[in-house]
This record gives C-alpha cells, structure tokens and sequence, in this order.
C-alpha cells in the first residue's frame, strides 16, 4: 500500500515536481538570497529550518489533496476499500508514503549540512532534532491534509482546507497566544506550531512537543478514518 | 461459496435504495441482476462486496456473517464496480502486481498470477502501458483482471460489459460463462439479451424491491400465461377461417395480423396448444398452412411489465 502510494507520486510526476521545487526554494534562499548563511556569520543551518518550516507548510497540502479525494471523484476509493485491507490500513498506508517522500526531499538537503559543517563547527545535535521537528511537523500537517482530502472529492478544495487549518497552526495562535494573557493565551502558546518546532529544533526535545505533533497526527489520521467510515450513512 | 441473503435493506435519509429483499446464490451459479436505472442493482452488490454497511438485514457468504468476518470474506471475493474505475496513471503490470499485493497474494505467486490474468484477458499487447492509454476496452479487460487475480470464489460485476463493442461482449461474456463453472458470479445489467446469453438465473428488481426470481423460460412462463401461435392459412376466404379458428376448443382469442388477410394470431388457453387443431383443420378443410410459428414472449416485454406501475 504504501509503496504504490510512492510510487504513484513518482507515476504522476509529482514527486519531481515538488522535489525540485523544494530543493530549488530552500536552496535559493538558504544560500543566495535574504539572510542566508553567509550573512548571518555562522555555521548554523537555522535559515535552512525556517525557509523549510514554510515551504514544507505550502508544499504539503498539495501533496496530500489528491490522496483520497482523488479515489473518491474517480470511484477507485470503491475497489480499495473492498480488497483485503482495512480503512486504517489505507489511511496509515496513504500517511506513510506521504511521508516518506518529505523525507527523501530533506535526505537531498544533507549536503547543505555537510556543506556547512565543512566550513565552521556545527552543533550536530540541533540539526538532527532540527530534522526531527521537520518530519513531524510534515507529520502534522500530512495529517490535516489527509481528512481535508477524505471530505471532499475536489482537490483545490482539499488543497485550500488543509491550507486554511494549517494557517492556524502554523501562524494564527502564535499571533494570538501574544495577544492574550493567561491561560488563554497559554492555550493558544501551546497550540502554536512554531513554538514547538523552534524549542526542538534549537536542540530540546521535550516530551510535550513531542506529544504535541503526535496528537496531532493521530487526531487527524483518526478523523480521516472516521470520514471514510462515513459512507454507511449517507452517499 | 455460497451467497445468502436475509432482508437487507438500505435507506438514503428516508428512502429505501433497497427494501428488504432475499435471496440465496449457490456456488456455481451466474446470477443477473436486470432493473432500470436506480432500482438498488448497485447499492445491493456495494453492500455485498462490504463497501457499505447494509441499514438492516444479514449477508451470509460461505455461511459466515459478513460483518463479523469482513476481512477473511474479503479475500474471496472479486469486484468489478460501475464505471471501472482505475488509476490512470499507473501501467498495467504495476497495478495488477499493487493489487496482488492488497488482496494478500504470497510473493512468489504474484508474477504467475499476473501472467495467467494478462492471458485469459487477452492483455498482452498493452501490457506494458499506462491504463489512462488505453481504449475502453481494455480497460474493461484491466477491471476484470484485478478483480479476478487473486482467484475469488465469488465474482462481482457492475455492469460488466457496458461501453464494449458488439465483438467485446461476446468475449466478454464467452469468459464469464466459463468463470461460472466453478465460481459463484453476480453480474448486474439493463442490458436484456445480456442477462440470457450468460446467466442461469435472472433476479428482476425494482424501487429497492425483486420482483421476479428464476430462469429466463420460467419468467417467460409466469408472465404469458398462454402459448401464442402466429398462422399463415392460405386458399380460403379469410372471414371463414377466423371463425374456423375460433370455434377451436383451445383458443382463447384469435386476431388478423398487421392487417393482413391470411396470417392470423392465435392465443391459447392457458395449459393448451392449438397447434394439432389448427392442422387438423386446415387439412379437413384443404386448406393450405404455410406458415405456424409458436411466439414467445418476450423478456423486454415482461421487464416492461414488471417495472413500470
């Protein structure tokens, strides 16, 4: 399941489509442009993680549109859910293979860190768990976008749903979570996407980031499961 | 195995899509499922094939409940749903080898498997291209193919032949009824001479609901009644010979056909045949008989019967 998953990425084209434009972007501004690496004067992959915090936040959601929606405007979703497999088993299948590809497209990202490493000291441990909080995030939002997939037949609407709830996450309670005090605002501190991939990718991994992205995925692989399961009661 | 089922039913909202309907299909059996559009046909095979959890009522297959052995069932059976629906993306060796994979196939059975669907469906010139490449065909040829790799016991088909052409049915149908030897199948069509080229047994459903259960002759029986003779008596004078005819111990009726002068329809009492009489008269009479053709009727004619109110 999931390896037909990826490979159908790699049938349609999406997977080079989106790899080189993830390379592309992330390369462009981590080394050329803005406040890269040169012009900071360290050797820190930093501008690498928050060039890769928004492009994968963008990139995601046109990865996991077609997933189900796809399968259900084409009437495949039917086979799939007759053959010998489980709804759980075609979601897990579906986030997994989703995955799997972010992971590549970070794997070609190494060399920038061999790059770097070669130039000045690099604190080795913050880019693993600058790595780590990426794959979870991806995670997340794979996640999210999989159940904005799984209610819908229209991929642009998918696309725009995973977006919408994504921007929440990903800027909106930080925004929020400054404006208000107290336990609302710790609330909205604690839902914030960003602070949890800052603190992991400064180097701390804390148990509460990590149930934090976990939750997420399970709450959003869970509802996807929930929506497919739907179809029992109404067409 | 086996198929039973025990008043199943379905409701979209208020509606009954399908109305308590049950019936059993043994193994070995080809089964057709004939109504118009909207009758249930599909909602019926999707609940069948585990796609959707029938409102009420109980599917038996091989004597297990489908609800409780989803899984283990699953495996024994083959689908072809509406349309064919396939990923167009993907070339054909790929996605017969990504289903072999889903339906459980060991790995060292796959590639035989595969090589046995692509020569039975007569695949072999396209194998190597993307499915969205294909013709309608082929298709078709692709949706039987996955549906059959794994070698279900119970095949399940949604309209199989429709978009094919005229030389396409015929093989389509040719292979169907050799499936139906040792496999149980359900096929579902409106398509009417279909359903009596391949199948044993015609279900006839209407408005969620079967309306008629049986062999093609045994519908045709139900439905008529009465024989129905067409005679063509010559070298008489016509008004004569219609009421020769209907002073006749058997028949019922007796009609000038398209206005002609010396071809006449005769109905039957119900359990009777004229057609002795009929010679026998003409003989005393010298007249001449050349024509007496025994006039079934039609399976249009009894679907139209059956399913308009």
């Amino acid at each position: 399941m999931t390896k037909r998953e990826f490979g159908s990425f790699f049938d349609s084209l999406i997977a080079y489509v989106m790899l080189i434009l993830f390379l592309g972007i992330s390369g462009f501004f981590t080394w050329l442009f803005g406040t890269d690496v040169f012009l900071i004067g360290q050797a820190s992959l930093g501008a690498f993680f928050s060039i890769a915090y928004w492009t994968l936040f963008f990139f995601i959601p046109a990865l996991t549109m077609r997933l189900l929606a796809e399968e259900i405007r084409s009437g495949t979703i039917e086979l799939l859910l007759t053959r010998a497999v489980t709804d759980r088993q075609v979601i897990i299948g579906k986030f997994l293979s989703t995955l799997l590809l972010i992971m590549v497209a970070l794997a070609f990202t190494v060399p920038y860190v061999i790059t770097i490493g070669s130039i000045g000291n690099l604190d080795v441990g913050a880019v693993i768990c600058g790595y780590l909080g990426l794959i979870l995030m991806s995670g997340a939002y794979i996640s999210i976008g999989m159940w904005a997939s799984s209610i819908t037949r229209n991929q642009i609407v998918a696309y725009l749903t995973a977006l919408f709830i994504g921007i929440f996450f990903h800027l909106f309670f930080g925004m929020l979570a400054s404006g208000f005090r107290g336990f609302t605002g710790r609330l909205f501190h604690s839902l914030s996407m960003r602070e949890h991939f800052d603190s992991i990718s400064r180097g701390v991994l804390d148990s509460g980031d990590l149930v934090y992205f976990l939750s997420l995925i399970v709450l959003g692989l869970f509802l996807s499961e929930v929506s497919l399961a739907r179809r029992n009661l109404q067409v | 195995m086996d198929i039973r089922i025990e008043n199943l039913t379905k409701k979209y909202g208020g509606q009954r899509a399908v109305d308590r309907i049950s019936f059993e299909v043994r193994t070995g059996e080809i089964v057709g499922f004939l109504g118009p559009n909207g009758a249930g046909k599909t909602t019926t095979m999707r609940m069948i094939t585990g796609f959707i959890a029938p409102t009420e009522g109980n599917i038996y297959i091989g004597g297990k409940l489908l609800e409780d052995h989803a899984d283990e069932i699953k495996r024994h059976i083959g689908y072809l749903p509406e349309n064919n629906p396939l990923y167009p993306d993907m070339p054909v060796i790929d996605y017969l080898e990504y289903v072999a994979g889903l339906q459980g196939i060991p790995k060292e059975e796959v590639f035989p498997r595969i090589i046995e669907m692509i020569r039975i469906t007569g695949l072999n010139p396209e194998k190597h291209k993307k499915i969205g490449e294909l013709s309608k065909g082929f298709r078709q040829r692709v949706g039987l193919a996955q549906a059959m790799i794994h070698d279900p016991d119970i095949l399940i088909m949604d309209e199989p032949t429709s978009g094919l052409d005229p030389n396409q049915i015929v093989e389509i149908r040719k292979l169907i009824r050799e499936l139906g030897r040792h496999k149980t199948v359900i096929l579902s069509t409106h398509i009417l001479p279909e359903v009596e080229a391949t199948c044993d047994r015609i279900l006839i459903i209407n408005r969620g609901k079967i309306v008629a259960d049986g062999t093609s002759g045994l519908l045709r029986k139900q439905a008529s009644g009465a024989e129905i003779l067409r005679v063509r008596i010559e070298d008489g004078e016509p008004n004569t010979i219609f009421k020769a005819l209907q002073k006749l111990d058997s028949t019922s009726q007796v009609g000038f056909v398209d206005g002609k002068k010396d071809r006449f329809e005769i109905q039957c009492h119900p359990g009777t045949s004229a057609a002795r009489e009929v010679f026998r008269l003409c003989v005393e009479q010298q007249w001449m008989l050349t024509e007496m053709i025994p006039f079934e009727t039609k399976l249009e004619d009894i679907f139209r019967k059956l399913t308009t109110n």
